[in-house]
């Protein structure tokens, strides 16, 4: 290994160095301060004479007089089935006094794309046993539906509640279990949040099923680039040599971005869209890709990546790059929070893009598709009359534009209000959706096909008593 | 890819220096466009400038690991893609290199790097019978003989473009592979199924012509009000979610093209799957074989090498071009033509060139245009026509049209299909927003929904057309003061729109009935609706009351009628019940 004290420039989280031998791209980088401490980064560039490097525990301490060694090989995650339980720092060394990971294989973190070819189409429905998901926006099997949320919204409430909750009620039946190994990823999350989610685990005895990585607040930014990847190379490993169903939780992506970001400045790229850098959607798209199901395996990667809407606007690079890429995309709601509804889902511009194939008849049950699509078209209208209703009253408006009203309200507080310790059954999701729609008459159900309106509709309903929750 | 096959190696190089997909090499004997193989790894890539003794290669693989001083070696040809038989019923990646082979030389569900595969397979045999005789002359272009490809399509073995033609000498029917000579001529030419092409050279025509048949969808948005030629150019622009990728797939599934390439590029893993699963499974309207059987598929997703994403939209314009020649009609999806720009971005801002408008390169508006130039209507070098029309999803950041892939897109385009989120949000789908798309072909395409659909097809469009403006005028009053504060008759407009909208624009692409939708019955669904307005109207000034003329239990039946198998009785029937229910009031 040859190492060198040729340090020219040091800028941000980059560090320049003078080379005489080839060095690959992306390979891994060690560079020893003059008071011993080792910090390792990554080759972003070579060329003949110098090198360009970045480095993941920020560059704070490093001088000319460093010395830069280069390991032969690009970033590698030893996997195994022991990490199962185990707790690390964002860069894969374990911080949980467990014993020393034998890895079974040191896998590449910059994952190989999955040939298209070689992929199976997704759709196992996922009970999550939250309404707003099960009823509208269904989660499968090796989909990557992530959570668009803001800052202080409870968007980790949700994540726990589907990790605690999801399970494949049709393995279920057949006696299986169809419990999820769970991979979670933090990014740059506050020490709070971080035990939030531990405790969670702890708790609910889910921590013997997950692998932890942890990038925290006061962590270095450059270093979660790689933890992602980190969580996902663990992922594929699980699911694709081990059989394993993988729930991956990402959290906060806007952080990783934000990593990238400072990376690119660093490098004096020109930006892309306000200041993040033109490949981010490439970047991200090698992350979020990183989910799925393929023929003739057992396992799947389903991902929830989280990330917080900065000024809650999702015309921001962040998450509008990441709805150009995943499955869909779960809202959590500011005035649905802060009216008590809990999980604050907004489903107007939620979506699941695997949703049509994973329910059905045997799948969930036949009035599924038509059932949401016809709440859909109901509470948009009803969303849309309450604009109405502020200027010219109730009065105004017809017999149906009225029950449109009381539609949404109580779909609110009904339907997607259940509460974080709720589970509810598809079929108890779509009951109270047929107990909704049934206030409005049936010739406005023009979403469903009429053999189910017959079968479902409740034609005895005039107001109905709220239903608990 | 047909570099794989090719062995005249140039002068070697050396790598000095590797940014991600961008890699300078030094001493190599290249022009500008050559497939380069870069690296101990011979990773396949392609040269994109020349500067005194450096040339800067796009690498269509992953570059982790390669370093300086590795080999690059030249073929000394462009980027060309392999025709002939077996592109069918084909996935490949943007090169040209087929999905299933690479699975199996790879042994993994993962695609690895360094490996080549021809586009097409050379070791298959394809039952060749020829339509020339000996003695026959023959030109570039020249149809020499017909191949059984699919059983939808009937391949047509042709003299290569670039031929001098000549006399044949022997022409015989027979089982061969698709480098074994079929033809040979008497300049000692030797023809074989097999011909090579630069990807980003159109291949020639002799002219364009004015198209005046619609690519038939059987979605009633678009053949009832924004109808495509076969020829034509659309864009589909709209925000995530939106329904681009549907929309494209449902023109992939119905449209009445003979043959369909689909380029996938640039974005999700899983919807090239499902075209894979799904499409051999789905009848083609027109044939009743499987849609598998005239499609070609090309993937390059977000996670596949930046540059080959660059290279996808090439690959499958110039197959696109290829079964134009035979004189096919030829429908060409892009889903999205913004990470091919993204990707040409990426690969500007790693040769420091000056970028222009939002970071993309000066050159993004020429090369557009000259990718839709590649579509039209057209004589070919054989006499035949063909067609190639291409339809290109954009998805513009934040969707906002104003940028520039979706700006430049629509100063060349003819069709514009603008896909709108708050439509998607209360699943009006597809989401097509009808006050702001267009069509430039309407008028030429009328004469043919006159002949082969209904006289009054332009009359009855253009009524839901003004119809449907005026709800939207009247819809902003009723935002102030409320639908009862309207006189009667604006009130009944907007019943007959709310028909329009819900009815007959909404379309459910997963409904096995309402999926496709010919136009004879796109056209008496709008007749039903003119009939209930018609009906209405004159109700209404007979002096009967709004509330009961909209409350005629008959009228909600117009909402079903998309799903109707037997639609043709059910509109009969429905149109005279909603005389009779409606006669009734008055
Ligand atoms: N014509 C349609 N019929 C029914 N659903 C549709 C239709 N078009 C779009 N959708 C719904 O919208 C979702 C998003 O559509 P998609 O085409 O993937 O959007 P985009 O490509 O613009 O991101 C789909 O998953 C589907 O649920
Ligand atoms: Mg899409």
């Amino acid at each position: 290994m040859k190492e060198y004290q040729t340090i020219t420039e040091i800028s941000g989280p980059l560090v320049f160095a003078e080379v005489d031998e080839p060095v690959g791209y992306d390979e891994i980088v060690e560079i020893e301060t003059a008071d011993g401490d080792i910090r390792r980064g990554q080759v972003l560039e070579s060329t003949s004479e110098y090198v360009a490097i970045q480095v993941f525990e920020g560059t704070s301490g490093i001088n000319r007089d460093a010395s830069v060694r280069f390991v032969g090989e690009t970033m590698k995650m030893p996997v195994t089935e022991d990490l199962l339980g185990r707790v690390m720092d964002g860069t894969g060394q374990p911080i949980d006094d467990g014993p020393d990971i034998v890895p079974d294989e040191r896998r590449d973190i910059v994952g190989a794309a999955i040939n298209p070819y070689s992929r199976e189409y997704p759709e196992e429905f996922i009970q999550t046993g939250v309404s707003a998901v099960d009823g509208m926006n269904t989660l499968v099997r090796g989909q990557k539906l992530p959570i668009f949320s803001g800052s202080g919204l409870p968007h980790s409430d949700l994540a726990l509640q589907i990790a605690r909750q999801a399970t494949v009620p049709e393995e279920e039946e057949e006696g299986e279990s169809s419990e999820f190994a769970v991979i979670f990823g933090a990014m740059g999350i506050t020490a709070e949040e971080a035990n939030e989610f531990m405790d969670d685990f702890e708790r609910t005895g889910a921590l013997e099923r997950s692998v932890v990585f942890m990038n925290l607040a006061d962590d270095p930014a450059v270093e979660r680039t790689i933890t992602p990847r980190l969580a996902l190379t663990t992922a594929e490993y699980l699911a694709f040599d081990k059989d394993y169903h993988v729930l991956v939780i990402l959290t906060d992506m806007t952080n990783y971005c934000e990593a990238l970001r400072e990376i690119g400045a660093a490098r004096e790229e020109v930006p892309g869209r306000r200041g993040y850098p033109g490949y981010m959607y490439t970047d991200l798209a090698n992350l979020y890709e990183r989910a799925g199901r393929i023929k003739d395996h057992e396992g799947s990667v389903t991902q929830i990546p989280i990330l917080t809407m900065p000024g809650d606007d999702d015309t921001h690079p962040i998450p509008d790059l990441t709805g150009y890429i995943t499955e869909g995309q779960i809202y959590i709601d500011r005035d649905l929070n802060s009216q008590g509804i809990e999980p604050p889902i907004n489903v107007l511009p939620s979506l699941s893009r695997l949703m049509d194939d994973g329910i059905g008849e045997g799948l969930t049950r036949e009035d599924h598709a038509d059932v949401s699509d016809q709440i859909y078209a109901a509470y948009a209208e009803g969303e849309d009359l309450r604009d109405l209703v502020n200027i010219v009253g109730r009065e105004a408006l017809s017999d149906l534009d009225n029950k449109y009203l009381d539609f949404a309200d109580r779909f609110e507080t009904e339907f997607v209000q259940q509460g974080t310790e709720t589970n509810r059954d598809i079929d108890e999701t779509l009951e109270i959706g047929w107990d909704l729609l049934s206030m409005l008459p049936k010739d406005a159900l023009n979403r469903i096909d009429e053999e189910l309106i017959d079968e479902h509709y409740r034609e005895d309903q005039t107001v109905e008593a709220p239903a608990d929750d | 890819m047909s570099k794989a096959t090719e062995s005249d190696v140039r002068e070697d190089g050396v790598i000095e220096g590797v940014s991600g997909p961008v890699v300078t090499a030094k001493d190599l004997d290249a022009r500008m466009n050559d497939v380069v193989y870069v690296g101990h790894e011979g990773l396949m890539g392609e040269v994109i400038e020349i500067e005194g003794n450096l040339t800067t290669i796009q690498v269509y693989e992953e570059t982790s690991d390669v370093g300086p001083g590795e080999p690059v070696e030249s073929t000394g040809a462009p980027l060309s893609v392999d025709l002939g038989p077996g592109m069918l019923d084909t996935i490949y990646d943007g090169v040209q290199r087929p999905l299933d082979v690479l699975e199996s030389k790879m042994n993994s569900a993962f695609l690895d790097r360094g490996v080549d595969a021809p586009g097409i397979d050379l070791e298959q045999t394809w039952e060749f019978t020829p339509t020339v005789d000996e003695g026959d002359e023959v030109e570039a272009g020249d149809i020499l003989g017909t191949v059984p490809e699919t059983p939808s399509i009937e391949h047509k073995v042709m003299v290569p473009p670039d031929s001098e033609g000549g006399e044949v000498v022997s022409a015989e029917s027979g089982t061969f592979t698709v480098e074994e000579t079929v033809v040979e001529l008497d300049s000692g030419e030797e023809i074989s199924m097999h011909q090579e092409w630069p990807v980003r050279e159109a291949r020639p025509t002799v002219n364009k012509k004015s198209p005046k048949k619609p690519l038939v969808s059987g979605q009633r948005i678009l053949d009832g009000l924004f109808p495509i030629a076969k020829g034509g150019t659309a864009a589909i622009p709209g925000p995530f979610g939106s329904g681009k990728t549907v929309t494209q797939h449902q023109l992939a599934k119905w449209a009445d093209a003979d043959i369909v390439i689909y380029v996938g590029c640039g974005e999700r893993g899983n919807e090239m799957t499902e075209v894979i699963e799904d499409f051999p499974e789905l009848e083609d309207p027109t044939t009743g074989n499987a849609l598998m059987d005239r499609t070609c598929l090309i993937a390059n997703t977000s996670n596949m090498p930046v540059a080959a994403r660059e290279s996808c939209v090439y690959t499958g314009i110039t197959i696109a071009e290829y079964f134009r020649d035979m004189g096919y009609d030829v429908a060409l999806m892009a889903d999205s033509t913004s990470r091919w720009a993204e990707a040409m971005r990426e690969i500007s801002s790693r040769l420091e060139e000056m970028p222009g408008e939002e970071g993309y390169p000066a050159y993004l508006a020429a090369r557009l245009s000259q990718f839709y130039e590649r579509a039209g209507y057209f004589e070919n070098i054989n006499g035949t026509e063909g067609s190639v029309t291409a339809i290109g999803a954009v998805s513009p950041p934040g969707g906002d049209f104003s940028e520039p892939v979706t700006q430049n897109t629509l100063r060349i385009v003819k069709t514009f299909w603008a896909l709108d989120a708050d439509l998607a949000e209360r699943r009006h789908f597809p989401a097509i927003n009808w006050n702001e798309s267009y069509s430039l072909y309407r008028d030429q395409l009328d004469p043919w929904f006159v002949e082969n659909v209904q006289e009054d097809w332009p009359e009855k469009r253009q009524w839901a057309i003004d119809t449907l403006d005026e709800e939207t005028e009247l819809q902003e009053i009723v935002q102030l003061v409320g639908k009862d504060a309207l006189p009667e008759d604006q009130q009944l407009t907007l019943e007959v729109a709310r028909y329009l909208r819900e009815a007959y624009l909404q379309q459910n692409a997963f409904h096995d009935v309402d999926m496709y939708c010919e136009p004879q019955k796109t056209y008496r669904m709008l007749d039903a609706i003119k009939t209930f307005n018609d009906e209405a109207f004159d109700a209404l000034d007979a002096g009967v009351p709004i509330e009961e003329i909209i409350e005629v239990d008959v009228a909600p039946r117009l909402n079903r009628i998309g799903v109707q198998e037997d639609w043709d009785e059910y509109i009969d029937e429905l149109e005279s019940d909603l005389e009779a229910q409606i006669r009734e009031l008055y």
